[in-house]
């Protein structure tokens, strides 16, 4: 299968009052997988995200993002990523489709559009029935599969998901993982998922990353990880021996 | 631009279910039924002796009454408007995580301030319209006083400037609440600004001026001419100056100067004791061009600096 490269990062850096954040990140994302972004808290995976998204600018090297520089042509990659941040905001006095609202019409859709892509970014969330509740009431879970709704309500083709599982029950955390699932499957949308559940990573990423101090310490499939660690065949491991290894070391 | 329309149409929203517009409406009803109320106990005694009185309805809005007039109750208390419309636009945002959620839309980040900036304009212009409407309209009622073409004209012009103004302590609003992460913070550093800019300017130009040129006995004429320059000089650093300075030849036609009696050259004052006629429009605004040139100047001062703040900010501390 041919495959395109949807992200591409050489030598990616950001320095932050002279301390790396990012250290010459390089590495690729290709299209219709989900790429599991690991690493410890204050690895940089965040700034690395906002960077792809030209929300922050690169100390130096460069980042390409469906072909375009972030850095020159924001919001051209703007409207075909959604990003859904860790600690999600929203504006508690609105009801879920009027935040919806909000941010179909921020991406220029307006009158019926926007309507039949509320409803069915809402249906597939499974918000439908409570759409009319103020967001202010909603659980972490609703907020977050929210959060998702706003990715469908663009013309996402890639979406950005920091921790979002982060604090959920184990429940709302197996209705996420479904969800971020059939964004890739049924939506064709490219994930790029950085979590610490690294079960579920092990169980629906293709590819991972590892990322230390700033570094990528590692990055392919699992398998292939897995092999270059430990020689091992495939019964014989799990994603968080791999993580370990390479925790220590580094 | 459809995009600013979603921001400002938003912001608007945001404005009107708010608490806060329901303390600007109270705010637009006391003031408005008190001033009308003043100026009326007021402005019969302040006619008496007046052969042919011109200009009247103006009055409605510069006659000082009991306590103070329209005009003085704007130029004092407008800024706490901008102030309070404007101190948490971008941090309140900030603290919800509302900001980077905002950002990573397709829109730029200036289109985020333009949008609340306008918003706060929009809000601003709908209280200071109605405020004039109602002294207005309690004028035309109880008064029986009809304004004249040229009366309208300089309301609309005073309108404006206004305007301008609270627009500009919006902006300075907006600056802090970009500067200042806490909420708290900006609004109090924003009422220490209008403080210092309303009430300390005036007290500082008098000890300056006394600095520089000691009151004595003797002073000749000269020393006071150049006295009384200092401390307009120094006073013009404030907006409310500014603002008094520049609404003054428009709201009271009777006035020909923005400048204070001392400071007026003899033609001046010999104009104005000899000839007890109005200025006309033309000229009244000719005289206060450059006054409301510097307002508007600073307001956009005020503006770029919040646009270099805020496009230079990092997201990641956001």
């Amino acid at each position: 299968m041919e495959t395109q490269s949807v992200i591409n990062t050489q030598e990616l850096t950001k320095i932050y009052s002279g301390r790396p954040a990012v250290d010459r990140l390089s590495f690729t994302v290709n299209e219709g997988e989900i790429f599991g972004f690991l690493g410890p808290n204050g690895a940089g995976k965040t700034t690395t995200l906002l960077m792809l998204l030209g929300l922050t600018e690169p100390t130096s090297g460069t980042a390409k993002v469906l072909g375009w520089d972030p850095t020159r042509e924001p919001i051209k990659v703007k409207s075909k990523i959604g990003y859904l941040q860790e600690n999600m905001g929203f504006y508690s006095d609105l009801d879920a489709r009027q935040m919806l609202r909000f941010v179909a019409e921020l991406n220029g859709f307006v009158g019926n559009e926007a309507d039949e892509r509320i409803e069915g970014a809402l249906e597939t969330v499974g918000l439908a029935d409570e759409a009319a509740k103020k967001i202010g009431v909603y659980s972490r879970g609703m907020r977050q599969r929210l959060g998702i709704a706003e990715l469908l309500i663009k013309d996402s083709q890639v979406a950005f998901l920091d921790e979002p599982t982060l604090g959920l029950d184990p429940d709302a955390t197996n209705r996420m993982i479904e969800l971020i699932q059939s964004l890739c499957r049924d939506k064709k949308i490219t994930v790029l998922l950085s979590s610490h559940l690294l079960h579920q990573v092990q169980k629906i990423c293709h590819r991972i990353g590892i990322m230390i101090k700033g570094r990528m310490v590692a990055q392919g499939p699992i398998d292939q990880l897995a092999k270059e660690k430990f020689g091992i065949g495939k019964e014989a491991y799990s994603l968080e021996e791999i993580y370990m290894k390479y925790f220590q070391e580094a | 631009m459809q995009r600013l329309k979603v921001i400002i149409r938003k912001e608007l929203a945001d404005h009107f279910s708010s608490y806060r517009f329901a303390i600007i409406f109270a705010l637009i009803a006391m003031v408005s039924l008190i001033t009308a109320y003043m100026v009326g106990l007021n402005i019969r005694k302040e006619l008496e002796g007046v052969a042919k009185p011109q200009f009247i309805f103006l009055m409605l809005f510069t006659s000082t009454g009991a306590i103070f007039s329209l005009v003085q109750f704007v130029a004092f208390f407008g800024p706490l408007v901008g102030l309070i419309l404007g101190f948490d636009t971008i941090n309140r945002e900030r603290n919800e995580g509302t900001l980077s959620k905002l950002l990573s839309q397709p829109i730029y980040r200036d289109t985020v301030i333009n949008g609340k900036f306008l918003a706060g304009v929009v809000m601003i212009t709908v209280m200071m319209v109605s405020i004039v409407s109602v002294i207005t309209g309690l004028g035309l009622i109880v008064l029986g006083i009809v304004p004249g073409v040229e009366e309208l004209l300089r309301i609309f012009i005073y309108l404006i400037i206004s305007i301008i103004y609270i627009s500009f302590w919006l902006g300075i609003a907006i600056l802090f609440s970009i500067l200042f992460r806490s909420t708290a913070t900006s609004a109090l550093a924003a009422l220490a600004v209008w403080i210092f800019f309303s009430f300390f300017v005036s007290i500082g130009a008098n000890i300056l001026a006394n600095a520089l040129t000691p009151e004595t006995e003797l002073a000749s004429a000269d020393d006071i001419f150049w006295r009384a320059k200092v401390v307009k000089a120094f006073t013009l650093t404030s907006p409310m100056e500014l603002y008094t300075d520049a609404t003054a030849t428009i709201i009271d036609p009777m006035r020909k100067s923005a400048r204070s009696i001392v400071t007026m050259g003899p033609m001046e004052s010999f104009s104005m004791s000899r000839f007890a006629g109005p200025l006309g429009l033309s000229q009244s605004i000719l005289i206060v061009v450059p006054y409301i040139i510097s307002l508007v100047a600073i307001t956009i001062i005020c503006f770029a600096v919040s646009y270099i703040v805020f496009m230079r900010q990092e997201i990641r501390s956001l």
